[in-house]
């Protein structure tokens, strides 16, 4: 169905593949940026980080030393590249690329969801797989990933691969690079996973073993963060959304025994 | 199947965080590890593949040299110093699988071709520094012993502690990897190795044996102080 928030197996298995490497290739980069956590080259100053020999809470890192961090993170790096390399592979050969990059509406689309999320304008907007707010963050997310992937290998190797560091700044601007990519992934995650749990739970479904209900989606419950999140479908979203699923009097069925409809 | 949303989620968000609070600031499990030797070994076989002698190490324009503010490192409790009433002269020995195994003072190697680099260092840390090196190409001491071809490692031994390093021998070849005893246009001083240490732009910091005494020329490695601790023995840049 178009507009339909199911996932292909390939996109669910390496959404939580990423889910995990990513975790751990953050937790163990922050151990590895603790050894010496700042940016300045060593008898001079770095003009563009304002915690310099700051230690990242411990509880936020992985791999218990630096060199158990590094062999966590030079081993994990893998993963996540590949895994990577499939999701974008399929997405391109598959169509579902259509569905995150962003169309020429985006400005106006994304507005709207901001203004709706706002409490200005009432109705949620509709506006397919995902809206305009969505569509923009898994659209950036990949390419911070690309990013920090090579800003990594800029790095790891700053003298074999000196043309690409050099490309970045050198070595101190390519390991604040590579931070700054982090330091985004995981607000944009964060936002996501915030959004997942208080907009559309239902989501985790169609994300895991598959499936996902369109009577519940947030046009149709017109969910905001924490508002209408078990809340029944509404009959004139609804009849707007899905005209078939309202004819047939779905919506009241569920209404009467909501424990059998699902 | 009939799946409650409600504890569906509520199971999968508490499996996931109690997991994620379990790993946390831990060394991951055990059975990990074989899989990250496996890629540790995987690593070297790229960092071989990407190593030429060609690659240079270039500082930036604009950068200035460390000196002070360069961290001296060693494992014994205090700073090594070689002590000549106790130990006698300070001798470098180039042996292991070489054609003429040397015994160089430290007028020795300062009477041989002299090389001066201005170059990065890298610390496994995460740390870089401009440090100029003076000294005497690896190359040139791999060509007056007469090393054999079937020497493809090389360790680096010192008088800190057990402190020794075992390299590839292409690594130690580059023409940047120089045993040194000048920094900075002066002498060494004991906080930077002195007499004599090993330095490559092409190794991390850990690699390069400070406090030098043994040059041993081998047919395999033998890993390092800090290799056996756990840190990658290739250590490339």
């Amino acid at each position: 169905m178009k507009g339909s928030r199911n996932h292909h197996p390939i996109v669910r298995i390496t959404h939580w593949v990423n889910a995990i490497a990513l975790t751990i290739m953050v937790g163990s980069g922050l151990r590895i940026f603790n050894a010496y956590p700042a940016f300045a080259r060593r008898g001079e100053t770095f003009c563009c980080y304002p915690f310099e020999h700051k230690a990242i809470p411990r509880v936020f890192t992985f791999g218990g030393w630096l060199a158990g961090a590094r062999n966590w993170h030079f081993a994990m790096m893998w993963v996540l590249v590949i895994n990577g390399l499939i999701y974008l592979g399929f997405i391109y050969l598959h169509g579902e690329w259509r569905d995150v990059v962003p169309r020429k509406s985006f400005p106006r689309d994304a507005w709207a969801m901001m203004s709706y999320y706002l409490f200005i304008r009432k109705r949620h907007p509709v506006q397919g797989k995902y809206n305009a707010l969505q569509r923009g963050t898994y659209f950036i997310l990949p390419i911070l990933g690309i990013l920090a992937v090579i800003s990594g290998i800029a790095i790891w190797k700053p003298v074999e691969l000196a043309w690409l560091t050099n490309l970045l700044g050198g070595y101190v601007w390519a390991r604040y690079w590579h931070f700054l990519a982090m330091v985004l992934i995981v607000a944009l995650s964060m936002i996501h996973i915030f959004m997942v749990f208080t907009v559309d739970p239902y989501a985790l479904k169609s994300m895991t073993i598959g499936g996902y209900d369109e009577l519940k989606s947030p046009e149709a419950r017109n969910a905001r963060p924490f508002y209408h999140l078990f809340a029944r479908p509404d009959p004139k979203m609804v009849a707007e959304l899905h005209p078939a699923l309202a004819d047939t009097g779905a919506v009241r069925s569920q209404k009467k025994k909501p424990a059998d409809n699902q | 199947m009939t799946i409650d949303r409600r504890k569906f989620i509520i199971v999968s968000g508490s499996a996931v965080s109690s997991a994620l609070i379990a790993a946390c600031d831990s060394r991951g499990p055990k059975g990990a590890q074989r899989l990250l030797r496996y890629a540790e070994r995987k690593n070297e076989v790229v960092e071989r593949a990407l190593l030429r002698h060609t690659h240079m190490d270039a500082t930036l324009a604009g950068t200035h040299l460390a000196g002070n503010a360069l961290p001296s490192y060693y494992v014994s409790k205090h700073v090594p110093v070689w002590n000549e009433a106790q130990r006698g002269k300070w001798t470098l020995e180039v042996s292991g699988m070489v054609d003429h195994p040397l015994k160089l003072t430290l007028d020795d190697l300062q009477k041989l071709p002299r090389f001066t680099e201005r170059v990065n260092h890298y610390c496994v840390e995460g740390w870089t520094a401009v440090e100029q090196w003076t000294g005497v190409n690896f190359s040139e001491l791999a060509r007056l012993a007469g090393a054999q071809p079937a020497a493809h490692y090389v360790d680096f031994q010192s008088f800190d502690d057990k402190y020794h390093e075992s390299w590839d021998i292409e690594s130690a070849m580059h023409p940047q990897t120089v045993v040194a005893y000048g920094l900075d246009g002066q002498m060494l001083g004991p906080a930077h190795g002195a007499p004599a240490r090993v330095y490559s732009p092409v190794k991390l910091g850990y690699k390069n044996t400070k406090y030098l005494t043994k040059i041993v020329f081998m047919p395999v490695a033998n890993g390092g102080y800090w290799s056996d601790e756990g840190y990658e023995w290739y250590g490339g840049t």
